[in-house]
């Protein structure tokens, strides 16, 4: 700098401001340093993903057990005809069959036979459930071509009535709907759950992104005051957010469908016919594939806002 | 608008405070004509780096109206500052380098963020380093550099893109009498063969009969005063017949 050498030509600049102002590739990698989201964040989010995973698999199991359970029961009646006297109950079981033939709506009628109604009560009333001593009710189960509402089973019982005493009538779906409800009350928790790892995971990338920023403060306000936009500054931070989120989801994905995949494993064990139904279905699998890159996209919704305000507070 | 007009820097009445604190610059009402020379001058605290952040759009006035190359900066949208800020050069205090880029990476900063194409930043800040003199320290990082070289980097990284307008913060307070007049030199330079205009702050008052055409503003308490004229009568231009042309 002894002596000075004429100014060398200008570069071109394209200051059209419709010109890509994003830098990309190398260029942007360039212009803060790499890892903004150092430390545990990946992990967290790992974590926190893989938990969701677990939560979302669990529900929609529980979704799929109560559908299953009451599919084919939804619309089923019971007809039980008590009587002590085997012959006059067989008949009144008979007349009742009958009856509901001639009943609109009614699609079969099925009389259970006596062996079958002993072989079901064994496990409860031991060998001696045939013998007689124990009055067993005639079974009829009746299926309708629609759904049981209560006044299909007042009209069934209105049919009855008079012509079979004794005849008890019940919707099938009734013996379960303790059952549903704590089911459905379970997925709700499950829901519940997924949503609070969310806000978790949304606060967690929020602390980072904050830090991150934080961290870069200098730089950043160094490449603002040299003309950078918002959209330059964010789009460099969401590159390394982007990066990082998805290792993380990945890895908690990885984890969460593992955990499902063994817990399946020890409730297929069971043999519990009610518990098979409760498998998960290709559309769930979609729906938990969905679950990282729903994370991945809240990270960078997020990690986007806070790094908008936090520029905002900058001229 | 007309050209001259428009490379104008106007601030009329402008009041900086910060917070609930009583203004640290009052009244200031001025203007800045393209192609000129302006040394910036005051005591410590008297709010010669006040203005000049006003200046290179990292503070906004809390009164009164400042224009720049035709717009009207207290109520332009944030959005709109970045395309402002790429015709404008600074060279901070302290330099502002960023330390883990190249002495070539800072001095690219500009181009890539204006989104200029690689092959012609590259082109380009090969020529500016060389100008400065610092090609062979082109892979260096700051923290490895002097604080001349150092210097000298932050000045590449501010004319590269050809500013319309050069703010330099005490440009001299970290180098030797030498080294001051030899960056003042490159300032003139860049003033009468690209007609940038320049605002140099600095306490040093020696510096201020180096360059003849250069105009004095004199900072005192936040309030302004023109020794030279400068703010009463349209200066004229280093090396032209008449204001702005």
């Amino acid at each position: 700098m002894s002596t000075l050498p004429p100014l060398p030509a200008a570069p071109e600049i394209d200051t059209d401001d419709a010109a890509p102002v994003r830098p990309r590739g190398r260029a942007a990698a360039r212009l803060l340093p790499p890892a903004r989201l150092t430390g545990p964040i990946p992990w967290v989010i790992a974590i926190l993903i893989a938990l969701v995973v677990i939560a979302a698999a669990g529900g929609l199991a529980l979704r799929n057990l109560a559908n299953s359970a009451s599919t084919g029961l939804s619309s089923a009646v019971s007809v039980q005809v008590i009587e002590p006297n085997p012959d006059l109950r067989a008949a009144r079981g008979a007349e009742a069959a009958e009856v509901l033939l001639g009943i609109e709506g009614v699609s079969a009628v099925r009389v259970v036979p006596e062996a079958e109604l002993v072989a079901m009560l064994e496990p409860w009333l031991g060998e001696g459930a045939g013998s007689g001593d124990v009055p067993i009710p005639a079974l009829i189960d009746v299926e309708l071509s629609r759904s049981v509402g209560p006044a299909d089973v007042a009209r069934i019982e209105a049919a009855l009535v008079g012509k079979v005493p004794g005849a008890r009538v019940d919707a099938q779906g009734d013996f379960l709907r303790p059952v549903n409800d704590a089911l459905a009350a379970l997925q709700w928790l499950a829901l519940g759950l997924a949503v609070l790892v969310a806000l978790a995971t949304s606060a967690a990338v929020w602390l980072a992104a904050r830090n991150a920023f934080a961290s870069a403060r200098d730089t950043v306000e160094i490449m603002h005051l040299l003309g950078a936009s918002q959209r330059q500054i964010t789009a460099v931070f969401l590159r390394d957010v982007l990066r990082e989120a998805a290792a993380g989801a990945l890895m908690g994905a990885g984890l969460g469908v593992a955990a499902t995949w063994l817990l399946g494993q020890q409730f297929a064990a069971l043999g519990s016919g009610m518990v098979s139904g409760g498998g998960l279905m290709l559309a769930d699998w979609l729906v938990i594939a969905s679950i990282p890159l729903g994370g991945v996209l809240l990270a960078l919704v997020t990690s986007r806002i806070t790094i908008a305000y936090a520029l905002k507070a900058m001229l | 608008m007309d050209d001259a007009l428009a490379g104008h820097v106007k601030f009329d009445n402008v009041g900086l405070r910060y917070g609930t604190e009583p203004e640290v610059l009052s009244n200031l009402s001025f203007t800045l004509y393209p192609g000129s020379f302006y040394f910036l001058t005051g005591a410590s605290g008297a709010g010669k780096t006040s203005l000049l952040k006003m200046l290179y759009l990292a503070q906004r006035p809390s009164r009164g109206a400042i224009r720049m190359f035709g717009q009207d900066l207290v109520t332009m949208p944030q959005s709109r500052l970045p395309e402002l800020r790429r015709r404008l050069g600074v060279v901070f205090q302290n330099f502002r380098l960023v330390p883990y880029l190249t002495a070539f990476d800072n001095v690219a900063l500009p181009l890539r963020l204006a989104g200029t194409e690689e092959k012609k930043v590259q082109r380009a800040v090969g020529d500016m380093l060389d100008w400065v003199g610092l090609s062979h320290r082109a892979h260096a990082v700051p923290p490895t550099m002097s604080g001349g070289e150092q210097q000298r980097v932050a000045i590449a990284r501010a004319v590269i893109a050809r500013p319309r307008l050069l703010i330099a913060d005490e440009p001299t307070g970290n180098v030797d009498p030498d080294m001051a007049l030899k960056l003042l030199r490159l300032f003139e330079a860049l003033n009468n063969r690209v007609g940038t205009t320049v605002v140099v702050a600095t306490h040093d008052v020696h510096l201020l009969k180096k360059v003849p055409d250069s105009q004095i503003m004199r900072l005192h308490k936040g309030q302004l005063s023109d020794p030279t004229g400068a703010l009463r009568y349209p200066p004229l231009p280093a090396g032209s017949g008449s204001p702005g042309a």
